[in-house]
C-alpha cells in the first residue's frame, strides 16, 4: 500500500482585516489551488477568516530550538530598546 | 473526540538511554512541571514522542471512523434541517481528525503511515464506533452521550503539555459543544413526541449507555501507563474521575427526558454525593477492542474500500500537478453578472 | 411514449402556479443533487474531499430549503419545506434528470457536478435580475456558492481528465454517459417561456452559448472530447424521471412516511 502522499501545506488565516495571518494547522493537497480549497473547507467553516495563505511545509525555514539561546537571549539585556527604559519628567508632553 | 486510555499496544514505553539523556530528561521534566508547552522541534524523550504519536493518531482515527455510524443516517434524516445539521456535525468530525493528524505529523510520522496503521488494523480507535446506528434515535443518543463523554475527556487535554495537540484540542472543543446540544435536542423532541418515538429514544439509551461509560477506559488500577502520562501532562485526570463526572451530569439529564437508565443498581450515594452505577462488563469492552464488536469489520472495510477506490483519483491529482507545476487549471469564474 | 405526461394543463396555469412550478424545479434540482453528494460523506478519495463534498451538499440543501419554502408560499396550501421534500412522490418532483443520476465513481460524480454547476452559474446569475425580488435574493446568495462549486468541480475535471490514462478514461466515459441529459438544461417549455416573458427568469436560449463556451474551455484543459448531442425529451423538470429517483426518495423519505404526523 505504498503510494505517494499529497504534499503537506501549512495554513495561515487572517481572521479580520487589520490583523496578521496566523498559523492554524496543516492540510494535504496535490497542488496549490487544491490547497486553498482544502484549507478553506477545513479551517474556515465558521467564518474564521477573510484571507488564506498556504505554504508547502517543505518551504518553511524554522529557527533551530538548539540555537534559541544564541538567537534570542542577546536581546534580553538590551532593555534600552523598550520605551520604559527612559525616564522622562511628567511635565513633558507628547514623548 | 474520543481519547480512551488506549496508550498501549500492550508494549512497554521505550526506556531512555542512560547518561546524557538524563540531563535532557531532567530539564524536559522541569519545563513540564512549570506548565511550559513543548513544541515540535524541542528535545523530548523518545517515549514521550511515541506515546503522543500513538495517542494523537488513535484520537484522529476515532474521529474519522466516527463519521461512519452517524453518516449512516444522513440520507435518511427526517427533516431538511436535521439533515443539514448532521452533515455539518459529521463534517466537523472529519475536520477534527484532520487537525489531529496535523498535530501528529509534527512529531515525525506521516498521514500516509497513520492511515496505513488504521487500515491494516494495527492501530486502535475508540471502541464506541464499533456499535451500529439502528434508528434515528441513535443519532440523538450519540450526540448526547458519546459527544458528552468525549467533551469530558477532551477539555483537560486542551492543557496538555504538547503545544500542537493542545491547540488542536482547543479548536475541537469550541466546535464540539454544538454536537452535544444537537443530540440532546433530538432526544428531547423524541421524548415529547409519539409513543413510537418515545420507545425509540428509550431503546437507543438502552443500547448506548454502557458503551458510553466504557469510553473512559478501564479503571486506572488496571491501566499501566496512567502514571507516566500524568507526569508528562498528556493525561490530566484519571479515567475513573472523568467517568464519575460524566455519570453525575448525565443521570439528571436522562431524568429530565423521562428516560430510564438501563441499570438496576443505579442509585444516589448521599454521603459521597455521587451516582453509583452497577458493574461494567469489561469483557465486552476488550472483545470490541480486539475486533469482535458488532461493526468492527464493517467500519474498517468501509474505510479500506474508500481508500482503494480513491487511489486512482489521488494518483491522477499528483500526475496532473507534476505536469503543470506552473498551474494550468481554468480560472475561477469572475464575479461579473451577465 | 409521450414526453408530456406529467405537465398537464401548463398553458392553463395561473401566473402563481407557473411561478411555483418554476421555483420547485430549482428547489428539486438542488435537493436531489445535495442528497447525492451527501452519499459520499465518509467514503471520499481523501479526507479533505469528504469535507469538500459535504460543503457542496450543505450549500445545495440550503438552496433547496429557501426555494422550497418560497414554492410552498406560492402554492398557498400550507406545505412547508419538509412537506414538499418528504411527502411528494417521484412524478411530482421537478429536478433535472441529470441531478438524480447515481454517483458512480468520483469521476462520474465530478462530471455530473460540473455540468450542473456550469448551468446553475448561468441561471442564478441571470436570476439576480429577476423581477421577483425573493427569487433574486435567493439567487444572489446561491450564485456565490456556485462560483466555488464550479471552481471545485472544474478543477477536478481538469486534474482527472489530464491526469493518468486511467483517470482520463474514467471521466471520458462518465461524460459520454451523462451527456444525453444535457439537452434538458437549455430546452425551454411553456413554463420557462412564460417566466421569461414576464421578466422573472432568463431566456434559456440566451444562456446556452455562454454555458457551452465555458464547457468547451474546461474540456480543452481536461483534454476531453465533447460528446455529440442527441435529443432526449424525457425531462425531469416535467416530472418524467429515470428509475433512480424512486430509490433516492424511498431512502430519503422513509422516516416521515413510516411515522406519519410525527415531529422530528
Amino acid at each position: 500500500m505504498s503510494e505517494t502522499d499529497w504534499p503537506l501545506f501549512e495554513v495561515f488565516i487572517r481572521s479580520r482585516s487589520g490583523l496578521e495571518h496566523k498559523h492554524v494547522g496543516s492540510i494535504h493537497a496535490a497542488d496549490a489551488r487544491m490547497a486553498i480549497e482544502h484549507a478553506r473547507d477545513v479551517y474556515t467553516r465558521r467564518q474564521e477568516g477573510v484571507s488564506l495563505w498556504v505554504v508547502r511545509s517543505a518551504d518553511i525555514v524554522a529557527s533551530d530550538p538548539g540555537e534559541a539561546e544564541a538567537l534570542f537571549e542577546p536581546a534580553r539585556d538590551k532593555v534600552y530598546r523598550h520605551p520604559t527604559f527612559y525616564a522622562i519628567p511628567e511635565e513633558v508632553k507628547n514623548l | 473526540m474520543y481519547t480512551q486510555a488506549l496508550d498501549t499496544h500492550g508494549k512497554e514505553p521505550v526506556p531512555p538511554v542512560a547518561g546524557e539523556a538524563d540531563s535532557h530528561a531532567a530539564r524536559f521534566q522541569a519545563r513540564i512541571d512549570e506548565e511550559e508547552k513543548i513544541e515540535p522541534k524541542d528535545w523530548m524523550p523518545e517515549a514521550y514522542r511515541q506515546t503522543l504519536i500513538r495517542q494523537i493518531s488513535q484520537h484522529a482515527h476515532s474521529e474519522i471512523v466516527g463519521m461512519l455510524p452517524e453518516g449512516n443516517w444522513i440520507t435518511r434524516a427526517p427533516t431538511l434541517k436535521r439533515k443539514a445539521v448532521l452533515i455539518a456535525k459529521v463534517q466537523d468530525e472529519g475536520g477534527h481528525g484532520m487537525y489531529l493528524y496535523s498535530a501528529a505529523e509534527t512529531l515525525g510520522i506521516s498521514r500516509a503511515e497513520m492511515l496505513e496503521q488504521l487500515l491494516s488494523g494495527a492501530a486502535k480507535y475508540s471502541s464506541i464506533f464499533n456499535y451500529p446506528t439502528l434508528t434515528w434515535a441513535d443519532i440523538g443518543a450519540i450526540g448526547w452521550l458519546v459527544d458528552g463523554a468525549a467533551i469530558m475527556n477532551q477539555i483537560p487535554i486542551c492543557r496538555c503539555s504538547y503545544g500542537p495537540y493542545a491547540r488542536a484540542m482547543v479548536r475541537i472543543c469550541k466546535e464540539e459543544s454544538f454536537h452535544q446540544r444537537q443530540g440532546f435536542e433530538i432526544m428531547l423532541t423524541l421524548t415529547q413526541g409519539t409513543h413510537a418515538q418515545r420507545a425509540m429514544a428509550q431503546d437507543a439509551l438502552n443500547r448506548w449507555w454502557w458503551p458510553s461509560l466504557m469510553m473512559f477506559g478501564p479503571s486506572d488500577a488496571d491501566s499501566k501507563h496512567t502514571a507516566q502520562s500524568m507526569r508528562w501532562k498528556i493525561k490530566r485526570f484519571s479515567n475513573d474521575e472523568l467517568r464519575q463526572k460524566f455519570i453525575d451530569i448525565t443521570v439528571p439529564q436522562a431524568h429530565f427526558l423521562g428516560l430510564t437508565i438501563p441499570d438496576d443498581e443505579l442509585h444516589w450515594d448521599e454521603d459521597a454525593q455521587h451516582y453509583r452505577v452497577g458493574p461494567i462488563d469489561w469483557s465486552e469492552f476488550h472483545a470490541v477492542l480486539k475486533g469482535s464488536g458488532p461493526c468492527n469489520r464493517e467500519r474498517l472495510e468501509a474505510r479500506r474500500r474508500a481508500h482503494e477506490a480513491g487511489r486512482w483519483v489521488r494518483e491522477a491529482a499528483l500526475a496532473h500537478a507534476a505536469r503543470h507545476a506552473g498551474g494550468s487549471l481554468p480560472a475561477s469564474p469572475s464575479g461579473e453578472s451577465t | 411514449m409521450s414526453a408530456t405526461l406529467a405537465m398537464p394543463g401548463a398553458p392553463d396555469m395561473t401566473p402563481e402556479e407557473a411561478r411555483c412550478v418554476y421555483v420547485l424545479r430549482l428547489a428539486d434540482t438542488s435537493l436531489v443533487l445535495g442528497q447525492r453528494l451527501a452519499e459520499w460523506i465518509g467514503h471520499a478519495p481523501a479526507l479533505e474531499e469528504d469535507l469538500g463534498l459535504a460543503n457542496l451538499s450543505l450549500d445545495l440543501i440550503g438552496q433547496a430549503r429557501l426555494f422550497l419554502t418560497y414554492a410552498g408560499e406560492l402554492e398557498g396550501r400550507g406545505r412547508d419545506e419538509d412537506a414538499l421534500a418528504f411527502l411528494r412522490d417521484a412524478p411530482e418532483f421537478l429536478n433535472l434528470a441529470l441531478a438524480e443520476q447515481p454517483n458512480g465513481d468520483f469521476g462520474h460524480t465530478i462530471v455530473r457536478q460540473w455540468l450542473i454547476d456550469a448551468w446553475q452559474l448561468e441561471v442564478y446569475a441571470a436570476l439576480e435580475h429577476s423581477a421577483d425580488t425573493r427569487l433574486a435574493a435567493i439567487a444572489a446568495k446561491a450564485v456565490r456558492e456556485t462560483r466555488y462549486h464550479y471552481r471545485f468541480s472544474s478543477g477536478w475535471l481538469v486534474r482527472l481528465g489530464d491526469g493518468t490514462p486511467e483517470s482520463h478514461g474514467r471521466v471520458q466515459r462518465a461524460l459520454d454517459e451523462l451527456w444525453r441529459f444535457t439537452p434538458e438544461l437549455f430546452t425551454p417549455d411553456e413554463i420557462d417561456e412564460r417566466m421569461s416573458r414576464a421578466g422573472l427568469a432568463p431566456s434559456l436560449a440566451e444562456l446556452e452559448p455562454r454555458w457551452s463556451a465555458r464547457i468547451d474551455e474546461a474540456l480543452r484543459a481536461a483534454t476531453l472530447v465533447r460528446p455529440v448531442t442527441r435529443p432526449y425529451p424525457w425531462h425531469g423538470k416535467r416530472g418524467i424521471h429515470t428509475e433512480h429517483l424512486g430509490h433516492l426518495l424511498g431512502e430519503m423519505q422513509h422516516l416521515q412516511r413510516t411515522y406519519p404526523g410525527a415531529r422530528w
